[in-house]
């Protein structure tokens, strides 16, 4: 008998050793173990050769991890994407469905990275991006807990004189508003703030022309590069004197480059010097209690060791130390809201930070990636289903000598070509979108062609594309085993056919998903819209007053009324959709002492409930009859409840410490945001302390013609202002313009969804029909109507798509219920919406599916069966 | 001159080399390890056996066939090496910086050494 030795060390030889070298070791091991065995026994020829096959293990003999080291790669690879490309060209339909789908979903990713990336470097433009802060403060009014920018004109020099040694800058500063620019003949209108000297340093502004000192001087003013464009030209517009507001002039001391769209202080245009502010107004100097008004916001740069919470936390007390007893029950709390969180979490309730714009980002970056994901997922299921095809390709290549990771470089290569092919594509797409894309989300965003980190993400991102797409059917289809694929008994069992499945089920269930997101929010804004407004909007407009309008209030009433342009003109302190006057200091009989109110206290003129046409649901409106109107209010329903008056009208409230009587109730008026309750609110009379003028125009009469007719009025006593006005309705519409953001942005994503779904399925549908054709052949000869044959093929996918409508469904309705209860004016989700979800989804894909379906049914049994 | 590296042959590779050409048409891996152990006394390892034979291979300096199978090798044939000429050159070269060397020692410095021995 021959002798053998041990198995397992020659197996273990057998597996590291190099290819090339096995043959012929194995054989002198072989030949030295049986001359041992004759020689000195069995047993030490077995050691010697354990101990051969340990010594022989070094490099050199050990094989290397890639057998074919010295093939030249660049054939290798050249025949891979010849390869790709041949089968490319070979299936046109399938290649055409996978790049267009994975092309959809990557323009969908690339805008939405776009968009992303926009979100995430927003501020960060600045030098001081992570020193800047606003100061702002939570305070309790009504017992409930608000916060605001704004803060009382005192608060930096307070915080300068006691916490200076935490700050760089410490600066108070206005609201960024409209202001009128006079240079001879240009007249026109720009933003900007009044800020101290030190915001040059602080917002690390580039001065372009004139010296950065230029705040130091109280009649001075800094412009934006493009607002002396527009004054001066090429003209060098340093000490050029400009009329500000048709008030004072001011010498221009420097000018600075524009700051970048994605910034904050975007609108900051012009900046004038604070000590102007101050001249300008000189009743804040006048002020009894500076700290009890709040009208200006502060910004501040945090010295480079100090630290955010510390300082925070150190300044808190910082406005209630200055103020008297009764004002300490809005226990102002003053905190550092850092430049990072300005825009992405700007949002406070009851004094917590709960975020904000950041809530989208997430949302839109989800989407996004799910997108993307159904293109994928249509190549991974288009690639297995033809899997069979390929795999007698794959049988023949093994055989011939492919190693595995050949195959696998093999169909990686071909999916990361059809990636860069959607890549090109994309980009192409993407270029063309991305104009409607910026107006739905109100950006203006550019394709960095030039920056090459974008190139670098964008290839890498599609590498990453291409490999995910690509990885089920490499591993799947290069596992293949020759022998039974060649022979024949290669059958893909009903396993095979499950992950496929799985996977039309996920997408289907997200663009179902995506469906009912965009009809609630729809139904959410539509309910909203459909509030009550208290008053009319149409036809109301709203003007910007000054001193020379409001002085030639009458003059111009009476000429636009006999003109018949306008059926009202009125002041007021706001305009009807926004809040821009709060008071406390309200007194009634059986107030809670402890209660610190705070209500929306609007200044107006006799003639403003007509003009907006207000609803009196008891009392009635100012009215000049009446010399005692002067101290009046008019409150609206949630104040009559809020007060807690049974029978309001001749009540008393004191404001002030002045007696006002209650002369009416109106409905309540929607002012502020749609989704919460409407504010107690009340008006009183006032010549001085109007902000607009709200005007009702003709509704018998064109609009556009009345508006000009106003205009031309508006010139003829106030020549050297521009003429501003606004559209009340269109004011209103833009309070939904974030969840109409949402709305549409969701609906364009679950287009594209669908879409990419379908063609998926459509793919799929026509794979089926084509590896039932002989099926279909011998059904249609044994007498299977085209109806029976269409059902038969439709079945599988409408049994998926009613599982995947499951899904989804339970899973909208908990995200979009909790969705809703961010609102606290929400509508509900009513059954009809899912109803209508999936069997909408039913639809379309009986349609996609009973395209190829009908197709297949109706191909003469002779060509079906005769082929081959 | 010529540069070094052009032949470079290891002490163990020189031995080896040699030995194929000692062997001449008979010279495979077991061959070459007996006749080795027997000449010079001293045990050799298949694996060092086989790796310079490898790089001996891979330098050119030696090549080789295929050969007959023989009832002990269980199927696997038997490898014979030959020297090229660009292994005989290698010798050569390694053969001759020897001899320059040995030329070059001045009498007087291996009888001092002698002397110093005893």
């Amino acid at each position: 008998m021959k002798e053998l030795p041990p198995k397992l060390f020659r197996n273990f030889f057998r597996w590291y050793c190099h290819p090339e070298m096995v043959g012929h070791i194995e054989g002198d091991m072989m030949e030295l173990y049986a001359e041992r065995v004759r020689g000195s026994g069995k047993r030490k020829a077995d050691l010697k050769f354990i101990r051969d096959v340990v010594l022989l293990c070094r490099p050199g003999i050990i094989r290397p991890v890639t057998v074919e080291t010295n093939v030249n790669q660049y054939d290798m690879v050249k025949s891979y994407f010849k390869v790709g490309w041949r089968n490319m060209l070979r299936s046109k339909g399938y290649s055409a469905i996978n790049i267009s789908g994975l092309a959809i979903g990557m323009t969908v990713a690339l805008l939405i990275g776009l968009w992303v990336f926009d979100e995430l470097t927003f501020d960060k433009h600045f030098n001081n991006y992570d020193r800047i802060v606003q100061v702002m403060q939570h305070q309790t009014y009504n017992g409930q807990v608000g916060t605001q920018v704004a803060n009382p004109a005192v608060m930096a020099e307070e915080i300068r004189n006691v916490y200076g040694s935490d700050f760089k800058h410490v600066l108070q500063s206005s609201w960024n508003n409209n202001h009128t620019l006079t240079f001879g003949e240009k007249i026109f209108s720009k933003t900007g703030s009044y800020f101290e000297p030190g915001v040059v340093d602080m917002l690390s502004l580039n001065i372009i022309h004139g010296t950065k000192d230029g705040l130091k001087d109280m009649n001075s003013i800094l412009l934006a590069e493009s607002v002396a464009k527009s004054y001066f030209g090429e003209e060098d517009p340093i000490n050029k004197m400009l009329r500000l507001d048709n008030e004072i002039d001011v010498k221009v001391t420097a000018v600075y480059e524009d700051l970048p769209e994605n910034t904050s202080f975007q609108d900051l245009k012009i900046i004038m010097p604070w000590s102007l502010y101050l001249s300008q107004n000189t009743w804040i100097q006048k002020m009894e209690d500076p700290w009890g008004s709040n009208f200006t916001q502060t910004f501040a740069q945090l010295n480079e060791n100090a630290d955010l919470e510390t300082v925070s936390t150190r300044i808190k007390d910082v406005k209630i130390n200055q103020q008297g007893e009764e004002e300490r029950r809005y226990k102002a709390v003053v905190f550092l809201h850092p430049m990072n969180k300005w825009h992405l979490y700007s949002d406070f309730k009851a004094g917590v930070n709960t975020g904000g714009r950041i809530d989208n980002v997430w949302l839109f970056g989800i989407t996004g990636i799910f997108v993307l994901l159904l293109a994928c997922i249509n190549f991974m299921n288009l690639s297995t289903a033809r899997s069979e095809k390929r795999s007698k390709e794959v049988g023949i290549r093994k055989s011939i000598g492919s190693a595995r990771g050949q195959l696998i470089t093999q169909f990686f290569s071909e999916s990361i070509m059809i990636a860069l092919f959607a890549f090109v594509l994309a980009i192409g797409l993407g270029f063309i979108a991305l104009p409607s894309f910026n107006t739905i989300a109100g950006k203006t965003i550019s394709i960095p062609w030039s920056s090459p980190l974008f190139w670098l993400a964008g290839i890498g991102f599609t590498l990453v594309t291409g490999l995910f797409a690509g990885v089920y059917p490499a591993l799947f289809l290069s596992s293949f085993q020759p022998v039974k694929v060649l022979k024949g008994s290669f059958k893909m069992g009903k396993l095979a056919s499950l992950p496929r499945k799985v996977l039309v089920v996920f997408q289907f269930a997200i663009s179902i998903f995506l469906i009912i997101g965009t009809i609630v929010v729809y139904k959410q804004i539509q309910f909203a819209q459909g509030r009550p407004l208290g008053y009319t909007a149409d036809g109301l407009i709203t003007v910007g007053v000054n001193s020379e309008r409001h002085k030639h209030f009458e003059a111009i009433r009476t000429e636009l009324k006999t003109e018949n342009a306008i059926v009202e003109l009125a002041e007021s302190g706001s305009p009807t959709t926004e809040v821009w006057n709060t008071n406390g200091g309200f007194d009634w009989e059986g107030k809670d002492p402890n209660l610190a109110v705070d209500f929306p206290n609007n200044a107006v003129t006799y003639e403003y409930g007509k003009t907006i046409g207000w609803q009196i649901t008891t009392g009635r409106d100012f009215s000049r009859d009446f010399a005692t109107d002067s101290t009046a209010f008019i409150l609206n329903e949630s104040a009559v409840k809020f007060i807690g008056l049974k029978d309001p009208l001749g009540k008393i409230l004191k404001w002030n410490g002045e007696n006002y009587t209650v002369i009416g109730v109106v409905k309540d008026i929607l002012v502020q945001s749609p989704y919460t309750p409407v504010r107690p609110a009340m008006w009183h009379l006032s010549e001085n302390s109007e902000n607009v003028f709200i005007i009702k125009l003709n509704p018998n009469r064109n609009a556009q013609e009345s508006l000009s007719k106003v205009e031309e009025v508006f010139k003829k006593f106030d020549p050297t202002s521009p003429f501003d006005a606004g559209f009340v309705d269109e004011a209103f519409a833009q309070k939904f313009g974030n969840e109409k953001r949402i709305g549409t942005l969701a609906a364009f994503f679950a287009a594209l969804a669908v879409l990419i779904s379908c063609l998926g399925l459509f793919g799929l549908a026509s794979f089926v029909a084509e590896q039932r054709t002989k099926e279909i052949g011998i059904r249609k000869v044994m007498g299977a109507s085209v109806n029976n044959l269409w059902q038969m093929l439709s079945k599988d996918f409408v049994v998926l798509v009613i599982i995947a409508s499951v899904i989804a469904i339970v899973f909208a309705y908990f995200y979009y219920k909790n969705w809703l209860e961010g609102f606290e004016y929400r509508t509900t989700i009513s059954w009809w919406i899912f109803a209508l979800t999936a069997l909408g989804a039913l639809i379309i894909t009986l349609i996609t599916v009973s395209f190829q379906a009908i197709k297949a049914a109706l191909m003469s049994p002779i060509n079906s069966l005769r082929s081959e | 001159m010529q540069p070094m590296k052009k032949y470079q042959l290891g002490e163990f590779e020189e031995v080896v080399i040699l030995t194929v050409g000692v062997l001449y048409k008979e010279a495979y891996g077991v061959s070459i390890k007996k006749e080795i152990e027997t000449r010079l006394v001293r045990n050799v390892s298949m694996g060092a056996l086989h790796t310079a034979l490898k790089r001996l291979e891979s330098k050119g300096y030696i090549k080789s066939f295929d050969g007959e199978v023989t009832e002990d090798r269980a199927g696997r044939p038997r490898k014979y090496f030959q020297i090229t000429a660009l292994g005989k050159k290698a010798m050569e070269y390694s053969r001759s910086t020897r001899d320059d060397l040995w030329k070059s020692i001045p009498k007087i410095a291996l009888e001092v050494k002698m002397v110093g021995y005893e």
